[in-house]
């Protein structure tokens, strides 16, 4: 029962979904690892040491575009739901928010791809 | 095509589509659909605030080669990360849990439906009952 109308809506709708079942599925993670924490240090440092591995630091990037992504499509959309006038500027606020995006992901990806790589040097 | 579907005790007529055209759900008319749509639009810029800050600081600033349980522990000697993290922990799974409803709405039919709903509420429920017990349990050495 989903509409599909082609063009912008559509994409940054389903990137929209997209993002968060991973995002959901990645607290669902993140809560079971935390909770190591609670059977002493030698379990806990165990599992962040996996998280280390480069793979892990390449996923996290994904993370942090995934989250980048649906918080800044969340904000059009509830200015769009609240201020329904501004549909005509859709275009221009998609690509605001992709400008948006690009300015804080480029330097963050940068600074996180350093620390993945990292995990080569143990 | 016209379903009738009950949500909330509001019995709703799908004529009208689900989506707009720029990717949002139409504002629902009232009741617990209304105050769903509130939700997470207030949680949504909540959460952005929260979950973006929580990634900066531990994997920007920070990173995983710094965390580890010492790390932790000298963290939540401040009940403001705990905090921080219980609030976050909250809105993130009713946050998530809501949008996974909306996304079995469009995906999936009764009967399946609310069985896979109602199963997402107990593991999601679980995760938050282990989530929140930790915040709260962990004692720092």
């Amino acid at each position: 029962m989903s509409f599909y109308r082609g063009g912008i809506g559509q994409w940054s709708w389903i990137l929209h979904r997209v993002t968060g079942v991973a995002v959901l599925l990645f607290l669902l993670a993140h809560i079971l690892d935390t909770a190591l924490i609670m059977l002493g240090p030698e379990w806990y440092n165990r599992i962040i040491q996996i998280y280390r591995y480069p793979f892990f630091g390449l996923m996290e990037i994904g993370l942090f575009a995934a989250v980048l992504y649906h918080s800044l499509n969340g904000v059009r959309v509830t200015i769009v739901d609240f201020y329904p006038a501004s549909t005509i500027y859709y275009k221009q606020m998609f690509l605001v928010q992709m400008i948006l995006f690009a300015l804080v992901f480029l330097p963050v990806g940068w600074i996180m791809l350093g620390h993945a790589l990292q995990g080569l040097h143990p | 095509m016209e379903a009738k579907l009950r949500r909330g005790g509001v019995s709703m007529d799908r004529q009208e589509p689900l989506t707009t055209s720029y990717g949002s759900r139409v504002k629902p008319s009232g009741g617990i659909e209304l105050t769903a749509w509130l939700f997470m639009r207030i949680s949504g810029i909540v959460l952005l605030v929260l979950a973006l800050g929580h990634l900066f600081i531990m994997h920007v600033f920070n990173s995983v080669h710094v965390i580890d349980y010492d790390f932790v522990a000298r963290r939540y000697v401040k009940i403001f990360w705990r905090g921080y993290d219980l609030t976050m922990l909250w809105l993130a799974m009713i946050h998530g849990l809501n949008g996974m409803r909306t996304l079995v709405d469009d995906y999936l039919h009764p009967p399946a439906r609310g069985i896979v709903v109602k199963g997402m509420y107990v593991v999601g429920g679980l995760f938050l009952i282990l989530g929140t017990w930790v915040i709260m349990a962990f004692r720092s050495p």
